[in-house]
């Protein structure tokens, strides 16, 4: 066998033992998936709690037809005490009170909660609209129909999947090899691979198969999981862009824990400081949330970590159908992030504790 | 006899302290070679030097004729270096440790596994490293210098914190490496180690050697080579000290011990004095070379 094989297969060997690893790597990560994912899963349109005070004609002499609709959009609930349904609308339990006087149809909000309150008064404006044309009795000219611009099928699991998996891969990557060459320094490791024939470039080569092998586990049981019916993750036609990304995104990872496993002298340090790159690379890379929506500085923040750009990348192509071509500029700049971490962590490395 | 290694004048600074200070030592072929001396004497760094792990800020080393610094490919496969028990990979067993190292220098599996035989670990092969005691992590990591067959195996501290019964069964398989005609440098903090097993050992103190030779030369080159005590009120002290061949006379109300170059001499007049009562006869030990090289008692 030869010396990289055999290298790289005692390496895979302790990583498969380490159960510790495997839980944070793989288990943990994949939780998360499932713990969002079927948060997201259950969850539908968020309907309008609204109190009926008294009788309003709309809502009781609706035609059955539109009842089903309506059902979807509005939990109603009747009381006949107006006051305390004033009351209950103004502490928010309920987003809008409805009440007839003569042929007004009054919605009672409260400007706490806008957004709510907007919502409840297009949804009443809708219903009395179409009363209205239902009195008429004509058949409606326009109709609205409403068309997201993404693929139907974008639900919250299209976002998560890519997210997640580039915060498992983040971690498993940087924590993986920064701690791995502390090992390797402090148990004399390093200086037994040294006084081998062995190129060392050989023995870093053969650490950096074994992540990437790991890492191509990690997509494909992501994926799988998140494609099961219930989390209901629909590939777009691109989808296998994703594994060069991941790969290309394992790089730049691996590159910045040899960096800090260079640097630092202990374990607990590089597992510290290992943290600390992670845990804002994720939140402002976009793992668990969208930075589309933050504010301005914020995104041009997240565009120092890599993971921001394997996030975006793997969106594109998993989920928003682009072409392959679409991620090159995030394949070079996930690379420049390896080059560039690995010529430091060169410059740094150190064979000795001291 | 062909040199192996030859070192001039190395030396070696950390900071204030000269960890090395003109150290000059050459080991022959198929030699058992001892560094011997405290902790903090140098040893180590002495052999990190030879072993190529280290510069040295100046003299000049050479190993099988060639420098191991920098870092010389040509040189590695002959070298054969036993490191601290804890350089293993991590969670792997005995059998995977051995063939991984094996397989760096191109060894095949099978004369692997041969090398647990060779140290006696068989029956731990399918155990991970974390679980084998001191003395088998030990044994495995000798195992793990061995098996490429160098022809020159350096020994750094093999038996330290092991228990007399696990470093006197260690000294078999240490024994076994140079009976096939392997060279062996061997660091100790041990003086009965190096007595037991060296043909030559230098005796190191404070980044210098003071002395070196075969343990018995070291040993005989003494002013008092000998020590015979009796059981002390036999006989005074100060007729002790008109006993032919008689150096030096102490009573500590245990035993009178009369230190001598001649023990036989002292013995016969002891004898004819009818003084015998409770006899003891000590060869002096490499802790006393240290003692008269040093002024100070050995203590490890």
């Amino acid at each position: 066998m030869s010396s990289f094989k055999s290298l790289a297969s005692a390496m895979f060997l302790g990583l498969r033992r380490d159960r510790g690893a495997l839980f944070f790597t793989i288990a943990l990560p994949l939780l998360f998936l499932v713990a969002i994912g079927g948060l997201f899963a259950q969850q539908s349109t968020p309907k309008s709690k609204v109190l009926e005070i008294g009788s309003v004609g709309v809502v009781d002499q609706m035609p059955a037809a539109m009842r089903a609709d309506f059902g979807k959009s509005f939990k109603v609930t009747r009381i006949s005490d107006r006051n305390a349904a004033l009351e209950k609308v103004k502490k928010g339990d309920y987003d809008a009170a409805l009440e007839q006087v003569g042929d007004q149809v009054v919605v009672h909000f409260s400007a706490a909660d806008q957004v709510k309150s907007g919502t409840v008064q297009g949804q009443v404006n809708g219903l009395v609209q179409a009363a209205n044309q239902a009195a008429s009795g004509q058949a409606p000219k326009y109709r609205l129909r409403a068309e997201q611009v993404e693929d139907k099928s974008l639900k919250a699991i299209q976002y998560i999947t890519p997210g997640v998996l580039g915060w498992a891969l983040a971690s498993a990557g940087m924590f993986g090899a920064s701690t791995t060459l502390v090992t390797w320094r402090t148990k004399g490791i390093l200086r037994r691979l040294r006084l081998s024939p062995v190129p060392i470039r050989t023995v870093f080569a053969a650490r950096v198969a074994v992540s990437l092998g790991m890492a191509l586990v990690q997509t494909v049981l992501f994926i799988g999981v998140a494609t099961l019916p219930f989390f209901g993750l629909k590939l777009s036609h691109y989808w296998w862009m994703a594994i060069p990304m991941v790969l290309c995104g394992v790089l730049a990872f691996l590159a910045i824990g040899m960096l800090i496993g260079a640097w630092a002298k202990t374990q607990e340090s590089a597992q510290a400081v290992s943290q600390m790159v992670v845990l804002p690379m994720a939140f402002l890379g976009g793992s668990f949330f969208p930075v589309d929506e933050a504010p301005k500085w914020l995104r041009v923040v997240s565009e120092i970590f890599p993971l921001r750009h394997l996030n975006d990348g793997m969106l594109k192509v998993m989920a928003r159908g682009a072409g392959p071509a679409s991620v090159l500029p995030q394949l070079g700049i996930l690379l420049a992030f390896a080059l560039v971490a690995t010529i430091v962590a060169v410059r740094v490395f150190r064979w000795e504790q001291i | 006899m062909s040199n192996t290694i030859v070192a001039n004048d190395l030396r070696k600074r950390y900071g204030d302290v000269n960890a090395v200070d003109g150290v000059s030592l050459t080991v022959e072929a198929g030699e058992f070679f001892g560094i011997l001396g405290p902790n903090g004497a140098g040893k180590t760094t002495t052999l990190e030097i030879i072993e190529g792990l280290r510069q040295a800020d100046a003299g000049e080393i050479s190993v099988f004729g060639q420098s191991p610094w920098p870092r010389n490919p040509a040189l590695l496969p002959r070298m054969g270096v036993q490191l601290q028990a804890s350089a293993f990979f991590e969670r792997l067993t005995a059998r995977e440790q051995l063939r991984t190292f094996g397989s760096l220098y191109g060894v095949p599996g099978r004369k692997a596994d041969e090398m647990l035989e060779v140290v006696g670990l068989s029956d731990k092969a399918d155990t991970q490293v974390e679980k084998l005691s001191g003395g088998q992590a030990q044994r495995l990591s000798i195992a793990c210098a061995l098996v490429h067959e160098p022809e020159l195996v350096f020994l750094d501290e093999p038996t330290a914190a092991l228990d007399p019964q696990a470093r006197r069964n260690l000294w078999d398989v240490l024994r076994a490496i140079n009976t096939d005609g392997r060279t062996v440098v061997l660091t100790t903090h041990y003086m009965d180690e190096a007595e037991v097993l060296c043909d030559r050992v230098a005796i190191m103190d404070h980044g210098r050697i003071l002395r070196s030779g075969a343990p018995a030369t070291l040993v005989r080159g003494l002013d008092s080579a000998a020590r015979v005590s009796v059981a002390s009120g036999v006989m005074n002290a100060d007729e002790a000290r008109t006993l032919p061949g008689a150096d030096e006379v102490t009573d500590d109300e245990v035993s009178l011990t009369i230190s001598t170059r001649d023990a036989p001499k002292v013995v016969a007049a002891l004898a004819e004095r009818g003084a015998l009562e409770g006899v003891q006869i000590k060869g002096a030990t490499l802790e006393d070379v240290f003692l008269d090289l040093t002024g100070r008692e050995y203590r490890a």
